[in-house]
């Protein structure tokens, strides 16, 4: 395997790990604003936060994680999107902002308020909304490239059914891996009515999510034929992906294993992920850069490969504490434990 | 606004914008970890509930710091990107290395406060919980640090070659231990450790000054001051350490900071003052030899001075005034911490006087600012670099249209946030008052305490 590709491999699977982790947070700020303002009487605000408050800063971290490391190994990036996306980054940033810091702010510090949580429930769709932006304008189209200077089509971005496909299929997978992530959470609490209410939610979002999975191929195909062409030749890998949904959704409608319903729906998002990754190959942006003529150099390859598995050695055992202490102690997770 | 539109000015002034922000809760989040390990150790070793609570409420406030220095660095980590996206393509090559440890260093500090948070009261034995945060100061610390190298190397750039324009011969290490890069981690270390003992020590003394005579209060004060005079001196040494770094590979921004026009040997060392457009300097205070000291070591040290650079690679000289007042704040806060631990070392002397009290309350807001003066110092002092000799400011900056609305709408952010930090931290102490906490947890206020805090 190239350095090239041990590179995006990396990369690939932190933001895989963003989707995974940012979309519980997201959906779990809507739920939590949605389920007070329809007057559910906090049913679920308890189980919430007590998942949330302490992982919500480790989701930033994969983030930041992700547009690091893509600098570093493939410094032109910053050249290309850097100039293109300063303001949906720019404003990607500002939600961001107000997300994190008017959590913790609700969580430690104040008292109870409407608006914070109404703050927490509306970023966690436009973030998502927002983020998704690169992925759409890597598929190319939506940038020229003239007289010198990256810029980015605003007119065409706006009008394309294809960005706002994506924009909606970000926002419905967001719900969905959030409700069947706190369904299973829930029946490890142990707590009926957040259960039933939250198992609601994963069922109703589940059709969503796959119709638009199908509707944003669809688009695709006008949009960047080669890409679409690809995803047909791995036509398989989709295939396992969708097996996977149906499994985990009849397991969530028949109301057991929701453990395992989770655990599949997240290989499900894995495989159409990369899936999705491998198809693009080998293009970072569609059809300017590649993951060959923007790379480090070979040193700088070797070092951040070293730094990477080294810092695995520090991160897998900390996560895995953090798990232990907060999502399978089932005392913690009951609330019978602060 | 009456400048025109150009990108590069817009993008220097939401950087530093972003950064200056950003740093005072950075400052916070590298330092006060230090302080929360010591209260606690200090309670486990005395067995001493005050310093264990001492703990507790710093990492309560902490914790709501942390939020907005993450959300902050984020923007900052981004920005880079948005703005400077010829810099970080250069940069992506030479060091992307300590930016990537930076996240992991962060990464590591994030899921150790998350446990620590939520641990009080879980193990068994207290020490349990104490090891928990000293991952939290390595990650806090190690961030510093890898952080700072990248700034080291904007200021001595090595570890390249460049043919043709091309950047060939990389080596990420000798690009990150660079000649700028023990002096500045060494430094920005430090100076984080005594902003934030000056900051708690601030608390203290401002509870006591209003009257408050609970030994916790007089306790933190203590802890703080002992921390306060250790880490003043640390800086002193390692601020005299930096001027020969800068004698020696950046002259141009020590001439700058100095006003120092002639290059001779005795060079006087210039206090405020002002300069005009002919150089001529007025109503400064001059110490005869001690730049050439500062500089290197002795009287007769030959010191560069400004006129041997041409004016376009000379940084404004305003700088100085950021030196001068970095420099002085620095000594204001060595002597007050100094002052207090020799005061309450005598034992028939009160250390907890109401000057000396008001001095440390000033010093809180005062470390911060020499931060921020510091800050400003080095980077302004490096222009018109963004890669010091390497790459200038303009060529690194965004060619984008729209950084001027961005700038407005960053103001905005900062100050929502800014204002909600303060709100958030006063209602979150005033609500739940020392004396109520150490009730709730069973620890009545004892007289006996106050006594022996009086005899001491």
């Amino acid at each position: 395997m190239s350095y090239e590709v041990v590179g995006i491999t990396v990369l690939w699977s932190f933001l895989y790990g963003y989707l995974i982790v940012a979309s519980v947070d997201f959906g779990a700020g809507f739920f939590s604003y949605y389920s007070k303002a329809t007057k559910k009487n906090h049913v679920i605000h308890n189980i919430i936060q007590r998942y949330l408050s302490p992982v919500w800063e480790i989701t930033n971290v994969f983030l930041v994680f992700f547009f690091i490391g893509i600098v570093g190994f493939f410094p032109s990036t910053a050249y290309y999107y850097g100039t293109a996306l300063l303001v949906p980054g720019s404003i990607a940033i500002i939600l961001l902002a107000l997300r994190g810091s008017y959590y913790a702010f609700a969580t430690y510090g104040a008292k109870e308020s409407k608006f914070y949580s109404f703050l927490y429930g509306a970023t966690g769709l436009l973030i998502p909304a927002s983020l998704t932006t690169v992925l759409t304008i890597s598929e190319g189209g939506y940038i020229s490239n003239e007289n010198g200077t990256v810029e980015l089509l605003y007119r065409d971005l706006f009008t394309s059914p294809y960005s706002w496909s994506v924009v909606i299929l970000a926002i419905v997978s967001v719900l969905f891996i959030s409700a069947t992530f706190l369904t299973f959470y829930a029946s490890r609490a142990q707590d009926t009515n957040a259960l039933k209410l939250l198992r609601k939610y994963a069922l109703t979002w589940s059709l969503p999510s796959i119709v638009m999975g199908v509707i944003v191929l669809m688009l695709l195909r006008a949009q960047n034929i080669e890409h679409y062409q690809n995803i047909l030749d791995i036509w398989w890998v989709f295939a396992i992906s969708f097996v996977l949904f149906a499994v985990a959704t009849f397991l969530i409608w028949k109301g057991k294993k929701y453990g395992t319903a989770f655990i599949l729906i997240m290989v499900q998002y894995l495989t159409a992920f990369f899936g999705y990754g491998v198809s693009h190959f080998p293009y970072l942006l569609y059809p300017y850069l590649t993951i060959y003529d923007g790379f480090t150099s070979e040193p700088m390859a070797i070092a951040l490969i070293i730094a990477f598995i080294g810092g695995l050695f520090l991160l897998i055992p900390s996560l895995l504490l953090i798990m232990k202490l907060f999502l399978f102690d089932a005392d913690y997770v009951q609330g019978k434990r602060k | 606004m009456f400048i025109d539109y150009d990108p590069v000015i817009y993008s220097r002034l939401l950087t530093s914008l972003t950064l200056g922000f950003h740093v005072i809760f950075a400052t916070i989040g590298v330092g006060v970890p230090l302080m929360i390990a010591i209260a606690e150790w200090m309670g486990i070793k005395r067995n001493d509930p005050h310093y264990t609570l001492m703990a507790r409420r710093w990492a309560r406030g902490f914790v709501i710091t942390v939020a907005v220095g993450v959300v902050t660095g984020t923007a900052i980590g981004l920005q880079l990107s948005l703005l400077w996206p010829n810099f970080m393509q250069a940069a992506g090559h030479t060091i992307g290395l300590p930016m990537f440890m930076e996240v992991f260093a962060f990464f590591f500090e994030a899921i150790f406060l998350g446990i620590y948070l939520y641990t009080w009261d879980r193990f068994k034995t207290k020490m349990r919980h104490f090891l928990l945060v000293i991952p939290i100061v390595i990650g806090a610390t190690a961030s510093a640090f890898f952080i700072t190298t990248v700034n080291s190397f904007m200021n001595a750039p090595q570890g390249f070659n460049i043919v043709d324009g091309i950047l060939t011969d990389v080596s990420p290490l000798a690009a990150m231990f660079n000649a700028a890069t023990p002096t500045k981690i060494s430094h920005v270390i430090i100076t984080c450790y005594l902003t934030a003992a000056f900051i708690l020590g601030a608390i203290a003394a401002f509870h006591i000054l209003k009257g408050n005579k609970h030994v916790y209060h007089k306790k933190a004060l203590h802890l703080t001051m002992v921390s306060g005079i250790i880490f003043a001196i640390g800086t002193a040494l390692i601020g005299d350490l930096s001027g020969k770094y800068l004698h020696e590979y950046q002259p141009e921004k020590l001439a700058s900071a100095e006003w120092h026009l002639e290059t001779e040997s005795g060079a006087p060392l210039i206090l405020g003052g002002f300069i005009n457009d002919e150089n001529e300097i007025s109503y400064a205070l001059e110490i005869p030899y001690a730049l050439s000291i500062l500089a290197g070591g002795t009287p007769d040290t030959e010191v560069i001075g400004l006129n041997e650079f041409p004016e376009e690679d000379l940084p404004p000289l305003w700088i100085h005034y950021m030196f001068d007042s970095m420099v002085f704040i620095g000594m204001f806060l060595a002597a007050v911490s100094a002052l207090f631990v020799a005061m309450n070392w005598k034992k028939n002397w009160n250390a907890f006087n109401r000057p000396l009290l008001w001095a440390v309350v000033a010093g809180g807001p005062l470390s911060m600012l020499a931060i921020e003066s510091g800050w400003f110092f080095a980077e302004v002092g490096r222009q018109p670099w963004i890669i010091n000799g390497v790459m200038r400011t303009a060529e690194g900056a965004t060619t984008s249209q729209h950084v001027d609305l961005m700038l407005y709408l960053f103001i905005i952010l900062y100050a929502v946030l800014g204002i909600t930090v303060v709100v958030v931290l006063r209602r979150m102490f005033k609500s739940n008052p020392i004396e109520h906490e150490l009730e709730e947890r069973g620890f009545a206020h004892k007289k006996e305490d106050e006594k022996e805090v009086a005899r001491r």
